[in-house]
């Protein structure tokens, strides 16, 4: 039998028994809509999240003081352990393939300007801060290249305490007072939005020395690094190690390349994705016993045909390929009609709430067509295979 | 060439043995005009299946054009029943939901043969019953005669050497049914053997070969 005889021959029944057929696809569009909805909305959810962790670049690394297995840990536990200071940033500077480095120290602390107040995030910072976490001017510099130990009283504001202390002004060349000591106002940074609940506009940026002064504390926070794109992360961590090893004579620090943590992350959400996905795979199933139970009964109405045909000289394959075909074709048109509303429910939810992130890779859609045609498959197969070996002489005697 | 040699069937009914059919031997020569006779379960039908390969015997051998088909496995019998034989039922058995050409083509279909060659024999079948006018008609727009001679052009598609017909004319009226055997007695002319079985003595009179049969076995003979 030729294939478009085959499709012709399934259409015919598909036609013949139209409500019971766009019943039974239903099931299957209604199983495929679920996934492509659900897995839509967790792989939006992914990119969301990736893309908020991302936004600093991802040839990133972190280094912390203390040497610990677990993101986080406090280093103030290990009595013995050195601090990191700035003369370390600045070695690391000089490794080849690292491309800006920047110590970081955070605080709180209390600004006064124009005769307002304001409580908010001091970060000490060194003069790449912008390139390492991408970050960019809305007006003037950011800090200097000074020498670290003589660093001047200098500030840039995060778009927010701008926007707060200094509505409608131009702030530059303004002095703040931050912890009792006046700083002088070189530039605005541009908005970065929120991250996680933390709000990157309401900071402030002074000299890492001078926030080490602020806060009273002994050693930075953080070393953020960036490598460049073409450079091996391995390779550029262990020459990290090497050099901080040397200066502290022993590993008393931690490594957290950017990479690594996303990696982890993009995993995490990969199983959410593939869980909501499933979720909605329920839904399919019961489109494929929807198939199940309606070919079942097309082979107890047809069976008299089923012995036609066999006398007519069809063989038990062709017969059991018939009664695939059909059910194959139930659900690929479910499939096809499921793909299509799905994708319409997910986009015109994007457009009524469009902080709900959706995204339909085309991957998915493939294969939850491929899945629905599989599931037709497997529903058919019972059936078609009684179909196939129903003795033809019983079978023409039924009416 | 049809010869059946000490072939019986039974079935097992409710734990017990039945025969349906009892150590029969025949042979038919190409292009016989053979009627079969005889009362309600006197094996009839079963020899008629038998023969179009629908069903196996419990013993004996039957051969077909020389070949032992009794050994030929459901695959190799389907091929066989496609090239060698037609088929003709009482209730016609049409296919409810395709059109009167297509109901034709469906052995033509299943025996994979080209478009342009299904296309012409089609053609010239509908043209050859009178059904040209009622190409696209489905089943149920047909009058019974109308049904039963596509029934007959769908069994002749794949030029069968062996027409079987069950009782053809049982669901139609006697004229109609009459209409219907002069259709099936014109292809022996044409040396295809119809064997025909039938209640109706009239029709079945009308073979040049006439068998009876009681309680599985063929009592008598008549040749005209």
């Amino acid at each position: 039998m030729r294939l478009p005889d085959l499709i012709r021959l399934t259409t015919s029944s598909f036609l013949a028994y139209r409500m019971r057929s766009f019943l039974t696809a239903l099931g299957i569009a209604i199983g495929i809509t679920a996934v492509i909805l659900l897995t839509s909305i967790g792989e939006g959810l992914h990119q969301f999240v990736l893309s908020e962790f991302s936004q600093f670049g991802t040839n990133l690394i972190a280094i912390q003081p203390g040497k610990t297995q677990t993101q986080g840990g406090n280093a103030g536990i290990f009595g013995s352990v050195r601090t990191i200071s700035i003369e370390d940033a600045e070695a690391l500077r000089h490794l080849p393939n690292v491309e800006y480095v920047n110590p970081s120290v955070t605080g709180n602390a209390e600004l006064r300007a124009n005769g307002k107040t304001r409580r908010t995030t001091v970060i000490g910072a060194g003069h790449d801060l912008p390139q390492v976490l991408s970050s960019r001017m809305q007006s003037g510099s950011f800090l200097p290249d000074d020498d670290p130990s003589q660093a001047r009283a200098q500030v840039v504001l995060g778009s927010k305490v701008r926007q707060e202390l200094f509505t409608g002004q131009n702030p530059l060349g303004s002095y703040l007072r931050i912890g009792g000591q006046r700083y002088r106002i070189i530039g605005v940074m541009e908005s970065k939005g929120q991250m996680l609940g933390f709000d990157m506009d309401d900071t402030v940026f002074i000299p890492a020395a001078r926030a080490l002064e602020l806060f009273n504390r002994p050693g930075l926070m953080e070393i953020q690094l960036s490598y460049k794109a073409s450079a091996e992360l391995n390779g550029v961590m262990r020459a990290i190690t090497n050099v901080l090893k040397e200066r502290h004579g022993r590993e008393d620090f931690t490594l957290i390349p950017q990479e690594k943590a996303l990696e982890v992350l993009g995993s995490v959400l990969d199983v959410i994705t593939f869980a909501v996905g499933a979720l909605g795979g329920i839904s399919l199933l019961v489109g494929g016993v929807g198939i199940l139970t309606i070919m079942t009964m097309a082979v107890s109405e047809r069976t008299a045909e089923i012995g036609l045909l066999r006398a007519l000289g069809a063989r038990e394959n062709q017969v059991l390929t018939l009664f695939l075909g059909e059910a194959m074709l139930l659900s690929a048109l479910g499939g096809l009609a499921g793909l299509a509303l799905g994708v319409v429910i997910a986009q015109g939810l994007h457009l009524f709430i469009p902080a709900l992130p959706v995204h339909t890779p085309w991957l998915f859609a493939v294969l939850a067509e491929l899945s629905a045609v599989s599931i037709g498959l497997a529903a058919g197969v019972i059936p078609a295979r009684r179909a196939a070996r129903l003795d033809p002489v019983e079978a023409l005697r039924t009416e | 060439m049809i010869q059946l040699s000490d072939v019986s069937r039974s079935f097992v009914v409710g734990g017990q043995t039945v025969s349906a059919l009892r150590n029969i031997d025949l042979s038919i020569a190409d292009g016989d005009y053979v009627s079969i006779m005889g009362p309600s379960g006197s094996g009839k039908s079963t020899l008629l299946n038998l023969i179009g390969l629908l069903d196996r015997p419990s013993s004996g051998i039957y051969k077909l054009d020389g070949g032992n088909v009794t050994a030929l496995n459901d695959e190799q019998q389907a091929r066989v029943r496609s090239e060698k034989i037609g088929f003709v039922f009482q209730s016609f058995h049409l296919v409810p939901r395709l059109s009167a050409a297509m109901n034709i083509e469906l052995p033509l279909i299943l025996a994979g043969i080209p478009v342009d060659e299904r296309r012409r024999r089609v053609a010239q079948l509908l043209d050859n019953y009178g059904l040209t006018e009622r190409a696209d008609h489905r089943p149920d727009q047909l009058s019974g005669g109308q049904r039963q001679r596509v029934a007959i052009a769908r069994a002749t598609s794949m030029h069968p050497s062996v027409l079987l017909a069950d009782e053809p004319t049982g669901n139609l009226d006697q004229a109609t049914g009459r209409e219907v055997i002069n259709l099936l007695e014109q292809l022996t002319e044409q040396q295809v053997t119809l064997i025909l079985v039938t209640h109706d003595p009239v029709i079945g009179g009308r073979a040049k070969r006439q068998l009876h049969m009681v309680d599985g076995q063929i009592i008598s003979q008549i040749e005209s």
